[in-house]
Order: C-alpha cells, then sequence, then structure tokens
C-alpha cells in the first residue's frame, strides 16, 4: 500500500514532505489501496461517503462538518472517522444535541457562503429541525429573489432500521422531495454514495442525502473512475442498474439491491426486469424512467416509505401523464406498510417490502400471477 | 408593570463586561482544567486548544443595568452629552422614517395596497435605530416578521421595501418575499422570519461564518457582527436556549436583542414566562445580560456600543433585554383587545421619539425648525416611496418559476459559471469538475 501512495504521489517530494502527505491522505487510504490492482474494485459505502467528505474538505476549506458526534466519537456510524484529526476542531464541530439550533447555524454560514454539510445522527431527529431544512433553507433563494442560495448538505441515514421500532425507523424521501428548494439525492452502491455526495457538497443549493445504516458496511464494486478525486455524479440523473425489456422496476436506496435480486429470480423465470435506481428523488429524472416504460410498457416502484402520497405515487402519475398509451397493465406500488414501524421482527419484516413482494407484484403485472393462496 | 432592574446590578456596564472577560481570562486554567475530569464522574480531558475549552474559564460573566452604565457614561465624559448633534439628527431621521413608514403601511393596507399579514413597529423604534445605526454595512441583522423598519435602518431603501409591500418588481425580493419576508443581501439584512425563534439559529450561523472566515480562512478582517433580533415571546423558544449556548460556548459576534414590548399577540409576558426578566438568562449561558429601557434611544444606544463592540473585539455574545412597546396592535388584523388603556397611555407617553426630541432640545443639539425639516423631508421620502411602488410593474408571469434554485437545472455550476448540465460528459458522470 505504501508503494501505491507513493507512486500517486509521484516523485520529487523528499521524505520529509512525504510523511506529511502520507498522513493527510489517511482516511482516503483505503480508496487509494483499491486502485492497486484490477479495475473493479471493491468499497465500502462508508469508504465511499468518508473519502468523498475529506476530498472535498480538503478541496474547499468552506466546507466543513457539523453535527452530533462527528468529531471525537469519529461519527455515529463512523462516515466521519478520521476527520477531526486531519481538519481540526473548528472544522469538524462536534455540536450539542440541537438539531434545530445546529441546523439553522448551518442555513445561517451557508447564508455566507460556507459549505456546510451537517450530520443527522439519523434523518428521524431532522424532524426537530425540519423547519430550518424547509423554512430556511429551501425558501430562502426564492424568497430572497435570488440574492441568497443556501449551499449546504444535510446528511445521514434514512429509512427503515433494524429492531428500533417506530421513531427510529422511517423513510424521509417523500416528505423532503415534496418541498421546491430542495434537491433530494438517495445513494445505492459505493459509486453512488461517492459521486453524488461530491456533487451535493459543491452544489449550490440544499441538498438532503439519505444515506442508508444497513448500507454502510457493504461493498460494491467500483471502476477506477470512481477513485478519482474528480468524479461526480449528475444530480437529478437515474442511473439504469440493470437493461431489461419485460418490465421497469424503479427503486433507490436500499430497495434498489432488493430490485436487482428480485430481477435475478424473475430473469430465471423468463421476465427480464430493467432495474432502474433513481439516485435523485428530487429533482426526479422523468425521462429516464418514461423512456424505460414505453419500451417494457410495465411498471414496478419500490420504496420502503409509506404508499401514501410516496415516491412510487409521484412516478405512477407521472408515467401516466406522459406515457399512458404505453402501459400494458396497472401500475403496481411496492412500499413500507402504511403503518408505524413495529417493534416485533417478524412484524418487522412484514412492513417493509421483501424481495418476494416485488417478484410477485412483478409477475402480477406481467399476468403471470401465482395463484392466491400462494402469494397470500 | 415594571421591571426591577436595580435588584442584581453589581456590575456597571462600560467598564465591566470586558474587564470581567479579561479578568476571568486570568483565572488559572489549570485550575478549571483539573477539576474538569472529576465532574459528574467524567475522566475525559478537555483537548487543549479545543474551542470548547475556552469558554468554560468565562462562565461568570457581567450582569449590568443600563441605567448604571449610562450614569458612569454621563459622569465620566468629558461633556454631559451622550451624542453629537450630527448622531442626535441620524437617529431623529431614522426613527421618524421608521414610524411614518409603518403609519404609511397602515393606510396603504387599509387601501388595499398591500395584503396578508403586516406587523407594525410603531413604539418600538428605539430599539432598531439605537442598535443597527450602530453597525457596519458588512454587519448582519437577522429580523421577524416585523421586520420593515429594522430593514429601513440597515439602509434598504424605502423604495423597495414599500414595492416589496405592494407585492411588486422592484421591491427588494421582486415581490416574492412580502412583508415577513425581507432581504437584502447588499444590506447584509438576511431575512425575515416569519415563525418564532427561526431567525435565531441562522443569526447565530451568521456570526459563526464571521467566525470560520476570520479563524479558518485567515480573513484577519472579518469583525463582522450579528445582531439576532427577536421578541419576549420568542424568549421561551428552544431555540432561543439552544442558541445562547452554542454563541457563548463558541464564543460567536452575536448580539441577541429582545424587543420585549410585554405581548405576544395576545398572551402578556407575565402570564407566558415564569422569570419575566430575560436578560438574567445571558449569565446563566456565560454571557453578559442587560436590561434596557427601550424606549429610550440613547440608552439602547450605550448598550447596543457595549455589545457591538464586545462581539467585534472577540469577546463573545451579549443578551440585551429592551423594555418596549407596541403602539398598534399584533398586526393589523389584530382586534388589539386584551391589552389595558391604561397600559397603552402609560408606553404612549413615553414615545421614544418625543424623549429624543426633548433631549435635543434641552441640549440644544438641534432647533425645531431643523427637526421640522427632517419631518419634511421624510414626508416626501414615503410619498416618493408609495408613488414608486404603486406605479412599479407587478412581476411578470415569467418570473413565478425563477429563484427555486440557485442551479435550477439541478447539475451544479462549474468553475467557469456554466451549468455543469450544459457539459455532456457531466451527464455520463465522466466529467472533470
Amino acid at each position: 500500500m505504501l508503494g501505491i501512495i507513493r507512486q500517486k504521489l509521484g516523485a520529487g517530494s523528499s521524505s520529509a514532505t512525504m510523511l506529511g502527505q502520507l498522513q493527510r491522505i489517511r482516511p482516503a487510504a483505503s480508496a487509494l489501496r483499491s486502485f492497486s490492482s484490477s479495475a473493479k474494485e471493491q468499497m465500502t459505502v462508508r469508504d465511499a461517503l468518508n473519502s468523498a467528505l475529506d476530498e472535498e474538505m480538503s478541496a474547499d476549506p468552506k466546507v466543513f462538518l457539523m453535527g452530533e458526534e462527528v468529531g471525537e466519537y469519529q461519527g455515529a456510524y463512523k462516515i466521519t472517522k478520521g476527520l477531526l484529526d486531519k481538519y481540526g476542531p473548528e472544522r469538524v464541530l462536534d455540536t450539542p444535541i440541537t438539531e434545530a439550533g445546529f441546523t439553522g447555524i448551518g442555513v445561517g454560514a451557508a447564508y455566507y457562503g460556507l459549505k456546510p454539510v451537517v450530520e443527522f445522527m439519523t434523518f428521524n431527529f431532522s424532524m426537530q429541525a425540519i423547519d430550518h431544512i424547509i423554512n430556511s433553507a429551501a425558501k430562502s433563494n426564492y424568497m430572497s429573489a435570488g440574492q441568497i442560495n443556501v449551499p449546504i448538505v444535510f446528511r445521514g441515514p434514512n429509512g427503515a432500521a433494524a429492531g428500533v421500532g417506530a421513531q427510529h425507523s422511517q423513510c424521509y424521501a417523500a416528505w423532503f422531495a415534496a418541498v421546491p428548494g430542495l434537491k433530494v439525492l438517495a445513494p445505492y452502491s459505493s459509486e453512488d454514495a461517492r459521486g453524488l455526495l461530491k456533487a451535493a457538497i459543491r452544489d449550490p443549493d440544499p441538498v438532503v442525502f439519505l444515506e442508508n445504516e444497513l448500507l454502510y458496511g457493504e461493498s460494491f464494486p467500483v471502476s477506477a473512475e470512481v477513485f478519482d478525486s474528480s468524479f461526480c455524479l449528475p444530480i437529478g440523473k437515474a442511473k439504469i442498474e440493470r437493461e431489461g425489456k419485460d418490465i421497469t422496476i424503479t427503486a433507490f436506496s436500499k430497495m434498489v439491491g432488493y430490485a436487482l435480486q428480485a430481477a435475478e429470480i424473475l430473469a430465471k423465470e423468463g421476465i427480464n426486469a430493467e432495474v432502474i435506481n433513481l439516485r435523485s428523488i428530487r429533482p426526479l429524472d422523468r425521462a429516464t424512467i418514461n423512456t424505460s416504460v414505453r419500451k417494457t410498457n410495465r411498471l414496478i416502484t419500490v420504496e420502503e416509505g409509506f404508499p401514501q402520497h410516496g415516491v412510487g405515487a409521484e412516478i405512477c402519475a407521472s408515467v401516466v401523464e406522459e406515457s399512458f398509451g404505453y402501459l400494458d397493465a396497472p401500475v403496481e406500488r411496492v412500499a413500507g406498510a402504511d403503518v408505524p414501524m413495529p417493534y416485533a421482527a417478524n412484524l418487522e419484516r412484514l412492513a417493509v417490502p421483501q424481495i418476494e413482494d416485488i417478484v410477485r407484484a412483478a409477475k402480477r403485472a406481467c399476468y403471470r400471477s401465482v395463484p392466491l393462496a400462494a402469494s397470500a | 408593570m415594571s421591571f426591577s432592574a436595580a435588584t442584581t446590578q453589581p456590575l456597571r456596564l462600560n467598564t465591566t463586561a470586558g474587564a470581567a472577560a479579561r479578568s476571568n481570562d486570568k483565572v488559572p486554567s489549570s485550575l478549571l482544567m483539573s477539576k474538569t475530569p472529576s465532574f459528574l464522574g467524567s475522566t475525559r480531558k478537555l483537548r487543549p486548544g479545543c474551542v470548547a475549552a475556552k469558554p468554560n474559564a468565562q462562565r461568570r460573566s457581567a450582569v449590568v443595568s443600563v441605567s448604571e452604565a449610562v450614569k458612569e457614561k454621563k459622569a465620566s465624559a468629558s461633556t454631559n452629552l451622550l451624542i453629537t448633534r450630527e448622531e442626535g439628527l441620524e437617529l431623529y431621521e431614522d426613527m421618524v422614517l421608521g414610524r411614518a413608514f409603518e403609519d404609511m403601511c397602515a393606510q396603504m393596507y387599509y387601501r388595499g395596497k398591500m395584503f396578508g399579514f403586516v406587523h407594525l413597529y410603531n413604539g418600538q423604534e428605539a430599539v432598531s435605530t439605537g442598535f443597527i445605526k450602530l453597525t457596519k454595512q458588512e454587519d448582519t441583522v437577522v429580523s421577524t416578521y416585523r421586520d420593515h423598519v429594522h430593514s429601513l435602518s440597515k439602509g434598504v431603501p424605502a423604495r423597495e421595501v414599500m414595492s416589496e409591500l405592494f407585492g411588486k418588481a422592484t421591491g427588494c425580493c421582486r415581490g416574492q418575499g412580502g412583508s415577513m419576508h425581507m432581504f437584502s443581501k447588499a444590506h447584509n439584512l438576511i431575512g425575515g422570519f416569519a415563525f418564532i425563534g427561526e431567525g435565531i439559529p441562522v443569526a447565530t450561523g451568521a456570526a459563526f461564518s464571521s467566525k470560520y472566515r476570520r479563524e479558518v480562512l485567515k480573513q484577519a478582517d472579518c469583525d463582522h457582527v450579528t445582531l439576532a433580533f427577536f421578541g419576549d415571546g420568542t424568549a421561551n423558544n428552544g431555540q432561543f436556549f439552544e442558541c445562547l449556548n452554542m454563541a457563548a460556548l463558541w464564543k460567536l459576534p452575536i448580539v441577541f436583542v429582545v424587543e420585549n414590548n410585554l405581548w405576544a399577540i395576545g398572551m402578556s409576558h407575565l402570564r407566558a414566562t415564569s422569570d419575566p426578566e430575560i436578560w438574567k438568562k445571558g449569565p446563566a449561558f456565560g454571557m453578559p445580560g442587560v436590561h434596557v429601557d427601550g424606549m429610550d434611544v440613547l440608552k439602547v444606544r450605550e448598550v447596543a456600543k457595549e455589545a457591538i463592540g464586545r462581539a467585534r473585539r472577540g469577546e463573545g455574545p451579549t443578551l440585551v433585554e429592551c423594555e418596549t412597546y407596541r403602539f398598534r396592535g399584533h398586526s393589523l388584523a389584530d382586534p388589539d383587545e386584551l391589552r389595558d388603556p391604561a397600559e397603552k397611555a402609560h408606553y404612549a407617553a413615553r414615545d421614544p421619539i418625543t424623549a429624543l426630541k426633548k433631549y435635543i432640545f434641552e441640549h440644544n443639539l438641534a432647533s425645531e425648525q431643523e427637526l421640522k425639516a427632517i419631518d419634511k423631508k421624510i414626508d416626501e421620502v414615503l410619498e416618493d416611496a408609495v408613488e414608486f411602488a404603486d406605479e412599479s410593474p407587478l412581476p411578470p408571469r415569467s418570473q413565478l418559476l425563477e429563484n427555486v434554485f440557485a442551479d435550477p437545472k439541478g447539475f451544479g455550476i462549474g468553475p467557469d459559471g456554466r451549468y455543469r448540465c450544459e457539459d455532456p460528459k457531466f451527464t455520463q458522470g465522466t466529467a472533470k469538475v
């Protein structure tokens, strides 16, 4: 690993500066390591987020982190690991437990051109601060007629966690995506996490960045391009994760993985599903979704959140408005159950979409419905 | 109805706040540090140089009363005057502008020229003028829904504020903000926040950005101060306490200005607040708390000078409670039935503009004619503002969808200032950015 770093930094620097640089790039070291062998190396979502934060902080001194336990504790989920040591307490701020207060402080700093990255330990706590996300951040550019833009990122884990009950387990994608003035991103893979977070930090508007705690430790293959410090993904563009011709499945965050697994199962039964990773909930890539539906003529939307007024509902409306004539079957929405999250493990499993739910919905949409008894 | 501010005033304003901070600095920090590990059984040591370490050394802070401060000033000053002639005229003009502007708003509201919620500032002018006229252009003002006069004091032209209220394209926010949401980046007026307490964290963030620019971005000359205005009702809101804590913890250059007009719509301050002396909450968080007569612009100004100076010198935040009164209802839609006529009369007799006039005459700073000339000038300014607003065009239909994002295409703006979406490589995720 040392050799690789040395190579990357190039010859000519003395060993003393070398050492300094070596320490400076430490948090991103895992990213660099992956450069070493084949083009498709593995990277965890956690490393992807950490290296994105590290690189953007190093590139722009206006970028700073604030939130609960982001500093000395190294992040409740270790996303900010190593950053305090590298950038100091002025740029990695441990805040008191005051979401409304520190979120508003972040927004006020962003009014003056700083680029705060505000971490919510989980997005459930963003409810304490939603006034600032919506009223102070999202609306200011409009209310001030473009005088004051708000380059801030609100990030943290979102969606159903495991065994933590109703208050700590819900998806806020549809909530924030309902608000003009916010950009809402939901990465799935390491490539998504790294590329979208870097884009979010550079973006001049408020971005809500919805991670998933259960994905942090997951490794994904990434191409060499992803390791480049200039790698950035466009906001507002979906990614077709798997091409297919029989049915379109849209999903975001953890549900992309489920959709891909469902597609594998469906392929064995002769149904060739196209899986769209939305990446950006707002702006929503209506073009990619509609193009896909016009090809497959069938649509399933998958999300962990509540079904009513959900992301799936919006996608469904978009397809009905723009591609109604192309639909060969009713749209199926696979969503979380319309209940607060139960604690008991068996009920919790029933409350969030499972792979078999997606498979079943796909079969229904393709008129290959299994008998009712089997689907119950 | 008056507060017993005199009960707890061990320290005098002009000398104490700074001196207390300095003397506390001399408290051996090792003493505090050595005590810390045993605190509640914690073995954690404070990081040397950590931002949190220093404010702890300042736990005790000055509590001061303005009347003492003014007395002190009077005694020590070479003249007996609190202001020069020029300052007196500037203050007078600003207060008259604020008063006349709001009276004009009421007229225009009843004529249907403006709409929605319109909250007028009449009676409280001494606070806006006393504080904001001491700020520099670069200093920040964060206001509430009662923000017209703060905007005017900060220098936003009356034309632009009036036009905004008329919902016209020439308004300071092109008609997109409205009465409760005044912004002017050029004047560092960053809102107009319509929710109780919402402006306080944003103001604290603005103050944070001054400190960040000085300490992290190494802009050594950034000594900008933020003034956060809010009312007595807000002082019961959690965000107030959250930000007192963080502002003191991080020693931010901010002044929290409570405009205690004794009423939160129809809720009496005394009926809503366990301890009605709001200024006492400053020392509880490690910053000076000051109580001042908010109907006396000269007293407000003395306190403001000290508080703003403290912030500018990097000595941290101050909480100032200005006891004032609004001469009109909460908004123009408020029938104002709960306030006792005797109470209203009591404060009407203490009109801050009349008081300043009296001071000016008593000290021969200006003649009645000179003040009348100012009144006349303001009348003309307002006539012009109304005419301007009235004749200005409505925002065009095309404006509706503008300004939702700084970057409406959602792909970010590149270093060349162009939308990144225009680079085809960017949509493929392969652009070098």
